[in-house]
């Protein structure tokens, strides 16, 4: 099939940017969306112009390093995958689709398509742990038991991959639905109650002084999410906040 | 240079606890004066950085993503071994080494295999009191499943994410450590040379990725921990950022690199659909545990089936060759992963394969589904012989365990695993080889350790599945901290290293030089056009199978690329951005010099043995023959400017716990 591409381009932070057409032939439904990119990648290099930067490794959705805003959406129309997932057989031929970097104030442009993500990290530092050396000498692993139901969901918060679609498609911009899925994990197993206060209060903290927005219970990052995260975390998140607060 | 692989004497059982009893260690006030470099946050990088920051070493870190957190390891899905006999049957210490060994192809060294297994049992009890969120059954109790090569049920897992929640555990403990202060991060940073100081490893140069400021790092000791090679074919289940340059660099500034020909060729992974793609994606190997693979016994069923006009669905039970079951009725599908690959390239290659290509088999659920549906419906006191209801019930319980994979294969492939039987074929997914290092953990430079996939150490010539996980973990947690210390009690009163020593400008100024040279060629192609092509030699000719002919052309091929690479190759942008495609290219110009390693390594190893197979060294029902005479010994080879140059080093490896035998899953 043939497309017409309209890309942000942007040399650096300081450029304004703007989108520029491109336009690709012959792209097989079986390829991914990034197979895509690199075909006009190599394209454009053998013209002697700059290839479209933009972030990428492991390509079966798990890393959390790709990103794109597609056509409105972050990791573009399907449902449950990662840019790297999403496959041309979603577009039809002649289609024009817009690509776009994750906007956010937290999140400024390095290049083109590529954002600074650091601030995620920033708020794992704040409290994203349970303060255990590497001794080797902790309990045996059994003598924790844990109740299915509170692993399976512990399990499912913890799938998060930090891509940031949360982020890039709430309107407030708000980092909640990320930070939640770590607070939690934690909340739900008992190695993590000892520290649960500190750590909430710590994580939000970090995220406000980030500039990540407030929630306002739109509920579009738990629709985004390439893992499913739920919005059940952001309510535990609030109760755990609550209870550290009083 | 004779290679001294400092096994401790004594017991193999005794050997760990009485070395780390008997070595050197750096008191702690000590610790806050020595600075340790660790290139890499996977598993083996991202456990020992932490660990290190704990002890009180001062750590830096460099990763090339934009977070520590997306490392490769985030991709392994299957499990992690541990010998905890928590299931009671009959699994221990012993057996794990035993089985490790012997998974090996009895290629890997004794003494560090016993201690892999010795520690595994704790990476589990640090993971859980860290948070890592493994499958747990109805008593609240962790459970386990079973992997390829082995008798025994010793692997945990975290459904079909292990490697993530593993990762994700060492992560929030290098978090814990860099609010401290104690770790720095440098992210988007990739190494690009190691700096020698009188002999010793004192530092590294660095490419901010962002910027393209080229930056001197330095510290007392560095640790790579950069992870394997396989995207050397281009195509492989590795990230796309996955190299060898880390690795190369130390290798060209003395480390000897160790059996660069032993690579994991992967039974279970989506087929390739077409010239246009960019990886390949694994299906973890604990799908065998429920999964059966099979082609058509029948060609002509092979034949309608490739050209569409057949369903696999509709092929009746006795038109089906359960190939694996049939060959190798005590292991079954769940036969190490080299045999398994073999087997379905033997079936492909006589015809039976099952895709368009005619490069896939089935590997089908339908009996899983059956046997769990009915177990359900005795357990929930419902009628078991109602097919509609098993089958949903029995889909219930196989989309628990596998739901994350058979996701991923709809998407990829656009068909219902549920429904119809996955196709898949072998692809590279792992590199046993890697940097020779000794007992320590160091490589031939002192002062510069190995770690994880990016060392040669424990899985000789074929690893077990959900041993990589064990065993990055296990360097970076357990035996790393301990050994580096030994070498670390020497440079108490050395301070700190000046990043202004002519030996530093002299590696800093050689990198700009390769970048400048690498940008001004100015040619015709771009970087992949290169990488393509080497990958499509290695995998024809250095791949599944290999012989003496392909293997000498695949010699000549390769140094042919390189030549070709360095006067055409066509990099857009500037060395002072952020430019993704001069990364790539200085990725793609060390692949093209360990490529050229791989074949002569794989030439030289005149038998078969694990995941080397040479078509010349066979049984006659098509078994690897090894030949323990003549090739019982680590090949490591001396960098000596040209690959077709380097030297070979024998390390001879002595079996006195386990005894040679051909190996058999029959």
């Amino acid at each position: 099939m043939n497309l017409t591409l309209k890309i942000w381009r942007q040399t650096n932070a300081q450029d304004k940017g703007k989108l520029v057409d491109y336009k690709v032939n012959d792209i097989s439904p079986d390829m991914s969306f990034l197979d895509m990119l690199d075909v006009l990648n190599d394209q454009l290099i053998v013209k002697g112009e700059d290839a479209v930067a933009f972030d990428h490794d492991c390509r079966e959705g798990i890393c959390g390093m790709c990103s794109l805003f597609i056509n409105g959406e972050a990791h573009g129309p399907d449902r449950g995958v990662t840019t790297c997932q999403l496959h041309m057989r979603m577009f039809k031929d002649g289609d024009t689709i817009y690509i776009e970097p994750f906007r956010a104030k937290a999140f400024p442009v390095i290049k083109d398509l590529v954002v600074d993500r650091s601030s995620f990290d920033r708020i794992q530092h704040a409290g994203g742990f349970i303060s255990v050396n590497t001794s080797g000498n902790t309990q045996d692993a059994n003598s924790i038991p844990v109740p299915k139901h509170d692993a399976d969901r512990a399990f499912d918060a913890a799938t998060c991959i930090g891509c940031g679609a949360c982020v890039a498609t709430c309107k407030n911009s708000s980092a909640m639905l990320f930070v939640s899925a770590k607070v939690s994990q934690f909340a739900l197993l008992p190695q993590g109650k000892i520290e649960a206060a500190d750590r909430v209060l710590n994580m939000v903290n970090q995220m406000d002084t980030e500039g990540f927005g407030n929630c306002t219970n739109t509920g579009a990052c738990e629709v985004e999410c390439p893992k499913g995260i739920s919005l059940e975390n952001i309510a535990r998140m609030n109760r755990e906040y609550l209870k550290a607060s009083i | 240079m004779a290679l001294d692989s400092k096994i401790p004497n004594g017991p193999i059982s005794d050997k760990w606890t009485d070395y780390k009893n008997h070595i050197n260690l750096v008191n702690p006030a000590n610790k806050r004066n020595i600075d340790v470099i660790v290139v890499g946050t996977g598993l083996a990088g991202g456990s020992a950085a932490a660990t290190l920051a704990e002890l009180g070493y001062n750590v830096k870190a460099f990763c090339f993503q934009d977070s520590p957190r997306r490392a490769h390891s985030i991709a392994a899905q299957g499990g992690i071994n541990a010998a905890k006999n928590y299931q009671g049957d009959g699994d221990s210490t012993f057996r794990l080494f035993y089985d490790t060994v012997k998974g090996g192809d009895y290629r890997s060294r004794e003494a560090n295999v016993h201690r892999l297994a010795e520690v595994s049992a704790n990476i589990i009890d640090q993971c859980v009191a860290q948070g890592v969120p493994f499958a747990r059954d109805y008593g609240g109790l962790l459970d386990n499943r079973s992997f390829g090569g082995v008798l025994v049920s010793r692997t945990f897992y975290a459904k079909g994410q292990t490697g993530q929640q593993l990762l994700l555990g060492a992560y929030s403990a290098m978090n814990r450590q860099i609010g401290r202060g104690k770790i720095k991060m440098y992210n988007r940073h990739e190494m690009l040379d190691l700096v020698k100081v009188d002999g010793k490893a004192r530092g590294i140069i660095a490419r901010n990725l962002v910027t393209g400021e080229i930056e001197r790092h330095s510290a007392h000791a560095v640790v790579i921990a950069s992870g394997g090679y396989g995207n050397v074919f281009f195509l492989s289940t590795n990230a796309m950022g996955s190299n060898v340059t880390a690795a190369w660099k130390i290798h060209k500034k003395g480390a000897f690199f160790a059996n660069p020909c032993y690579t994991q060729i992967h039974p279970t992974c989506i087929p390739v659909s077409g010239d246009h793609q960019s990886k390949l994606t694994l299906m973890s190997e604990s799908l065998r545990n429920d999964g059966r693979i099979w082609v058509p016994k029948k060609l002509e069923d092979a034949q309608a089936i490739r050209e569409g006009k057949l369903k696999p669905t509709q092929l009746a039970e006795e038109d089906r060759d359960y190939y694996l079951e049939r060959r190798y009725p005590s292991f079954g599908n769940l036969v190490p992963r080299d045999v398994a690959s073999r087997a379905a390239k033997e079936r492909c290659d006589a015809g039976f394969g099952v895709n368009k290509t005619g490069e896939a088999v089935y590997l089908d659920f339908a009996s899983a589904i059956q046997r769990y549906g009915k177990e359900q419906a005795k357990i929930k006191h419902l009628d078991e012989n109602d097919a509609d209801l098993v089958k949903q019930l029995g889909t219930e319980v196989v989309a628990n365990k596998y739901g994350n994979l058979f996701q991923m294969y709809d998407k990829i492939v656009d068909e219902n695993p549920y429904q119809t039987p996955m196709m898949i074929y072998p692809a590279v997914h792992y590199t046993m080889g890697g940097t020779w290092v000794d007992y320590n953990l160091q490589t031939t430079i002192p002062g510069c350790f190995s770690i994880g996939e990016s060392n040669f150490s424990d899985h000789g010539a074929n690893r077990l599945g959900a041993s990589a996980l064990m065993q990055g973990l296990a360097d970076g947690y357990f035996v790393l901290p301990y050994t580096i210390g030994d070498y670390l009690s020497a440079d108490i009163r050395t301070g700190k290293i000046s990043i202004d020593l002519p030996e530093f400008e002299e590696a800093e100024k050689n990198v700009k030089n390769q970048i400048d040279a690498l940008l001004s060629t100015n040619g015709t192609k771009p970087v992949d056009y290169f990488h393509k092509r080497l990958g499509k030699i290695m995998w024809d000719k250095v791949g599944m199978a290999r012989n003496e002919q392909g293997l000498k052309e695949a010699q000549e091929e390769i140094a042919q690329i390189r030549e070709e690479f360095y006067k055409d190759v066509l990099i857009p942008g500037t060395a002072d951005s952020f430019n993704p495609e001069l990364a790539k290219a200085l990725r793609v110009a060390d692949f093209l010099e360990l490529g050229e390693l791989f074949a002569k390594d794989a030439l030289h190893r005149n038998e078969s043995c694990g995941g080397h197979f040479r078509e010349e060294y066979q049984t006659e029902d098509g078994e690897a023959m090894r030949d323990d005479e003549n090739f019982a010994y680590v090949a490591a080879w001396e960098y000596k400017g040209n690959p077709s140059d380097a030297v070979l080093h024998k390390e001879d490896l002595k079996f006195e716990n386990v005894k040679l035998v051909q190996r058999s899953y029959k």
